[in-house]
């Protein structure tokens, strides 16, 4: 908005210059206290517990831990290594493994979620306008349910003598008697149901503005299914669904509670490990290594995501009329 | 624009169930008369009533409501005002770009790293002051600190639709800066700020993980009461709670959906 200061600089005056803001004739010095005044506080509060703890993250991360859990000021990169498989007692890969399965049950979910958020947004996007809030709301509901009740839930719905568990003992893929967590499967069903709003919601904004006509112009062209979705509905769903991806994968990979409940130690994602670090094991300089680890693979998620979004705008601009 | 296609339909109606599913399921046995096991007794509303006995689940109430309200009111107001100071006043692109990094950080940052960064913030805090021992404070000042960017951005993108003409009135009416912002600004972005008040409400209550981290003994909110009784088992009471939790829930999104109609 700096195309509103007209400056009225007076040459005979040696007084400061005032200048025309917003219909007010004040001098730029007040107008700056004025902000500040605003802005400093909440920004030194951001600033203070959040900001700068965070990039200090990147320099205990080569401190080591001292014996009673303490942070010694000895710089070197063993955290580092040990991240990649050094570790004190020979090589091991358990922790890339981590950060391995981090992203892949983050891709996993995330694709799952892309898979029947397209379907929900699109029913809801049919219903008469009526309706429609209706059908919404059933989307808004579990976006708003805190997530240890909703995956306290599950713990409920898989345990053992309940319907799910007795088709899967009596298939004979568990014992007879025994629950259906922890399982990498007990994981995905919480994962998944977890972050569908998270994908929906923001999905549903695009697919509501659709425009249908390119749909219609497409099998008219006898454009296959697959045809129709990559070049009439991608494109336009594309800033909904770019934000879905960005806010289901993000937290999926961090995800703590969904694990810790319904996957026990086989199933630990950084953010246990990040836990773990903090509170049982004290060890603050690995637990910042991973929490930068962490940040690189958050900036990196994101910067991906958005690359791609200008390569499929142009295809909107196009395809627009 | 009607939907023709059954397999759409039964994907979505797949979806919805599995949503569904276990929240309905925890809502049967909240009602159910059986202590242990999950066979069917009979309805009873026993737990319900138990659930108004229990002291450490009403506290926990208590607890996530005083929270949940206390970090709201700071967070809005520090929210605004971070979203007016940056607005009404002429900064430079560099600055721009510094609030922009400094207020989108929580946003896109993993639950886990706020609540660390915060477990360390309060760490070096405590060599200051024992009242960053952990407990309400820490836990109110860890959730304002993820409300605040959120409150700002959605100000903002209030004070963005609003145009200069309506202050250039009031300035032309001999309206003071205090009048202006008390008969002018303020009322034009009430519903931003209303809006974003909400949004800080409704976090407050979702968040478990800056809570755990950043809570003490005497400062268990609901969430973490739920996570903290799962290790020694499920029991009906907690189904009782959860389903309290839900409709409440439900309740706040009715309410929201009707207040943002009125606006």
């Amino acid at each position: 908005m700096d195309d509103e200061k007209t400056t009225n600089k007076n040459p005979a005056n040696k007084k400061p210059a005032m200048i025309s803001w917003r219909g007010d004739v004040t001098k730029l010095s007040s107008l700056r206290l004025k902000g500040f005044a605003l802005a400093a506080p909440p920004m030194l509060w951001l600033l203070f517990l959040l900001t700068i703890p965070c990039i200090s993250f990147i320099f205990i991360a080569l401190a080591q831990r001292g014996e009673y859990g303490d942070v010694v000021w000895n710089f070197s990169a063993h955290n580092l290594k040990r991240l990649i498989g050094f570790g004190s007692f020979g090589w091991s890969i358990d922790y890339l493994k981590i950060l391995g399965r981090s992203l892949l049950v983050a891709l996993v979910t995330t694709v799952a979620c892309v898979a029947l958020a397209y379907p929900l947004t699109f029913h809801v996007a049919t219903r008469p306008r009526k309706s429609r809030v209706f059908w919404l709301t059933l989307i808004i509901v579990p976006f708003w349910t805190n997530v240890v009740v909703r995956t306290y839930a599950w713990l409920l719905v898989l345990g053992p003598n309940l319907p799910p568990a007795k088709l899967a003992a009596w298939v004979g893929l568990i014992p007879a008697g025994t629950a259906l967590y922890p399982s990498s499967m007990a994981v995905y069903l919480g994962m998944i149901t977890t972050f569908l709003p998270f994908m929906a919601l923001p999905l549903y904004a695009s697919v509501e503005r659709l425009n249908w006509d390119l749909l219609e112009a497409a099998k008219d062209l006898y454009a296959s299914r697959w045809q129709v979705f990559r070049q009439a509905i991608l494109p336009q769903t594309w800033p909904g669904l770019s934000v879905g991806i960005i806010v289901t994968f993000v937290p999926a990979m961090a995800m703590f509670v969904v694990t810790d409940i319904l996957g026990g130690a086989k199933y630990m994602l950084i953010g246990n490990l990040i836990q773990q670090q903090f509170s049982q094991a004290r060890d603050w300089p690995f637990g910042a290594a991973l929490s930068v680890a962490l940040m690189v693979m958050t900036l990196i998620s994101l910067s991906v995501f958005r690359r791609r979004k200008i390569n499929l705008d142009q295809n909107i601009n196009l395809d627009q009329n | 624009m009607e939907n023709k296609r059954p397999l759409i339909a039964l994907t979505a109606i797949f979806s919805l169930v599995l949503l569904y599913i276990p929240s309905v399921a925890v809502a049967v046995f909240s009602v159910n008369k059986a202590r242990y096991g999950l066979a069917w007794r009979g309805f009873t509303l026993d737990w319900y009533m138990k659930l108004f006995e229990n002291e450490y689940i009403l506290n926990a109430a208590l607890n996530s409501l005083i929270l949940a309200v206390i970090s709201t009111l700071v967070a809005t107001v520090l929210g605004t005002a971070l979203a007016l100071g940056i607005d009404r006043s002429p900064w430079s692109g560099s600055f721009h770009r510094f609030f922009d990094l400094v207020i989108n950080l929580p946003v896109v940052v993993p639950d886990i790293i706020m609540a660390v960064a915060l477990t360390l913030a309060f760490n070096v805090l405590r060599m200051v002051s024992s009242a960053f021992d952990l407990g309400m404070t820490t836990l109110i000042i860890g959730h304002i600190t993820f409300q605040i960017s959120f409150v700002t951005l959605v100000v903002r993108s209030r004070l963005a639709s609003l145009n200069k003409e309506t202050d250039e009135a009031a300035r032309d009416l001999f309206a003071s800066s205090f009048y202006l912002f008390r008969r002018v600004t303020l009322p034009l972005i009430m519903p931003g700020v209303l809006a974003g008040a909400m949004l800080a409400f409704t976090l407050s209550l979702d968040d478990f993980i800056i809570s755990f981290f950043t809570h003490g003994p005497d400062s268990v909110t609901l969430p973490i009461f739920i996570f903290a009784s799962l290790k020694r088992g499920l029991t009906p009471e907690i189904h009782a709670l959860s389903t309290v939790m839900l409709l409440f829930t439900v309740v706040l999104v009715v309410l929201a959906e009707r207040l943002a109609r009125r606006f």
